[in-house]
């Protein structure tokens, strides 16, 4: 397991932040977008100036909790339905292009 | 110079629920690929996940069962990453903070010692699809995607594969137990990753670890831990250092094989889940669940002990099971003698079962009537030989023992007249073998009971007969 990154550098690796989504990028685009990314990132930081000692921190907005349902099961999709989107199917299953382990 | 090592273990357990952790689809194992699946489970875009209460139950019962701080407030995460089985590019897990924390689990070593392994934490998350590979592509089946996990994790407390075994097999008996999953290997219920390291014996610090993925035999554990310690013991001692890796364990080898090394660490960028709230745990809620809880293993051995006077050993092979401590308990409770039925569920009932790759669940046989069939050969009303006979009737299609008995002529003749009649007829018949007899040849006289077992169709009481040929002979 890793540690979630908090790193304090303005600077962002556009090109290992597009290798982590699998998005191929060009030079170009990553001139492009490495100033629209820190623009953006920058105006989020504007935060780290508030005060928020004696807060306790919270991973939701709203004072919500225990929204659960009952373990019963309910009609999903028809086979034909879930597969008429798939590019490629054989034998029931999705086709994707070979995985190497 | 001597090694130590250090194993550590991560634990997948399915739960049992009936339908998957956030979407209503079934758990059913075997369906034909993507007939389980919907908008939640095959990670179409806005579609929302909904928690399923059974799930959480069943995490923080399993946390009782094994000791563990529950925790009073627990959220869900999202773990990115790419893999064709996950459709929605992230697993919805636990990060920091899981429903259960600490707690250990008392392993008995093959020596008989106890050895407690402590436990770091228990959280839950969902199963990604199943992948099979065709020549050229794969293919890929969401029925298993969303299936409740629990992931159990251990501190690297195990010193050998032994002790991981014996882990393995004390995790299953308690989760079977308390009904928490049904822990079938074949249909892949419980699944492991196992992280192992060695160290100069009296070194302080932990030696580099790799990690052997995706285990679903606890056989697999044991073999490949054998190697794979062995293979980190000669690496060193060669004066090699060991690569953190992830590691394969080939099966029919016997060998275990760096997988393809990654380029850079996992970098799973966790967030918390924003469609999914938090899980907050009041101690009546815990309490009450608590009191579901059934024995545990341990302490059913111990009372059924104490209550039945068994012995020890026969106490451990039938509490194993929870379902097999059931039908003893009800069988010695119908019966006359609790050591009689232990003998005759350990021996010939799970001999049997085993034999034709039945669980005791499915056995004709109830437990009022193998209390009949013994107490027959208690109150002698048949002997040893015809109960067996009996058994294999009543196994193959029910029936009271006694109606059997009685409907075929099985009872065991005890009338000393009648079998004196077929004592002298042997005599009479045998007179070389009297002769042996009376000249000290102890083993005659065997051969003599067994001919009057022959003339009786072996309905003669054994011992009966045996006292009727000494005084004859004497
Ligand atoms: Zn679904």
């Amino acid at each position: 397991m890793t540690t979630p990154e908090h790193s304090a550098s303005a600077k962002i690796d556009v090109r290992y932040v597009a290798h982590l989504a699998r998005m191929h990028l060009s030079d170009d685009e990553v001139a492009r977008l490495q100033p629209q990314l820190e623009q953006i990132v920058g105006y989020v930081r504007q935060l780290n100036e508030l005060d928020v000692a004696g807060l306790e921190p919270t991973a939701h907005a709203i004072p919500a909790q225990n929204v659960f349902r009952a373990d019963e099961i309910r009609p999903g999709l028809d086979h034909a339905v879930a597969m008429a989107n798939a590019p490629q199917a054989r034998e029931g299953q999705f086709i994707v292009p070979k995985i190497i382990e | 110079m001597n090694y130590e090592a250090n194993i550590g273990l991560e634990v997948h357990v399915q739960l049992k629920t009936k339908s998957k952790i956030f979407c209503g689809c079934p758990t059913i194992f075997g369906a034909p690929p993507n007939t389980h699946v919907c908008p939640v489970c095959l990670g179409y875009p806005g579609a929302m996940p909904a928690m399923n209460a059974a799930a959480v139950r069943l995490t923080v019962l399993s946390g009782l069962m094994l000791g563990c701080r529950i925790n009073p407030y627990s959220k869900m995460d999202r773990k990115n990453y790419y893999y064709p089985d996950m459709p929605k590019n992230y697993q919805i897990s636990q990060y920091d903070q899981p429903l259960c924390l600490g707690g250990g689990l008392e392993i008995t070593r093959p020596d008989g010692s106890k050895k407690m392994i402590r436990l770091t934490r228990i959280h839950i998350e969902e199963d990604v699809g199943k992948n099979m590979h065709f020549a050229s592509s794969s293919g890929i089946d969401f029925n298993r995607a969303g299936t409740p996990l629990m992931e159990i994790v251990t501190e690297p407390d195990m010193a050998n594969a032994d002790e991981a075994l014996a882990f393995l097999e004390g995790l299953k008996e308690i989760l079977r137990y308390g009904g928490i999953s049904a822990c079938n290997l074949e249909e892949g219920n419980l699944r492991c990753d196992v992280n192992s390291s060695v160290r100069p014996a009296g070194q302080a610090a932990l030696g580099t670890k790799t990690e052997l993925k995706n285990m679903n035999t606890f056989k697999g554990v044991h073999g490949a831990l054998l190697h794979e310690l062995a293979r980190q013991i000669a690496e060193v001692q060669q004066g090699r250092r060991i690569r953190q890796e992830t590691r394969r364990w080939d099966d029919a080898a016997g060998i275990t094989l760096a997988m393809r090394s990654k380029e850079e660490a996992h970098d799973y960028r966790y967030f918390p889940e924003p469609d999914l709230l938090p899980i907050v745990l009041s101690q009546a809620q815990i309490d009450d669940w608590a009191k579901t809880l059934p024995e545990l293993p341990e302490q059913r051995r111990a009372r059924m002990i104490r209550d039945y006077g068994i012995p020890e050993y026969d106490a451990g092979v039938l509490a194993a099971d929870r379902a097999v401590a059931d039908y003893f308990e009800a069988t010695a409770k119908h019966g006359k003698s609790a050591k009689a039925a232990s003998n005759w569920i350990m021996t010939t009932v799970l001999a049997k079962l085993a034999g034709q790759h039945l669980t005791i669940g499915e056995v004709q046989i109830t437990p009022a009537q193998l209390a009949g069939l013994i107490n027959l050969v208690e109150a002698k009303t048949i002997n040893m030989p015809t109960a067996k006979e009996v058994f294999e009737l009543m196994f193959a299609q029910g029936g009271d023992a006694a109606e059997i008995v009685k409907a075929r002529g099985l009872a065991q003749v005890s009338d000393a007249g009648a079998i004196e009649k077929l004592v002298d007829d042997a005599i009479a018949a045998n007179p070389k073998v009297v002769a042996d007899f009376k000249g000290g040849k102890e083993a005659s006289l065997k051969f003599l009971v067994g001919q009057v077992m022959k003339l009786s169709q072996g309905k003669a009481n054994p011992g009966l007969v045996n006292d009727l040929l000494r005084r004859k002979l004497a």
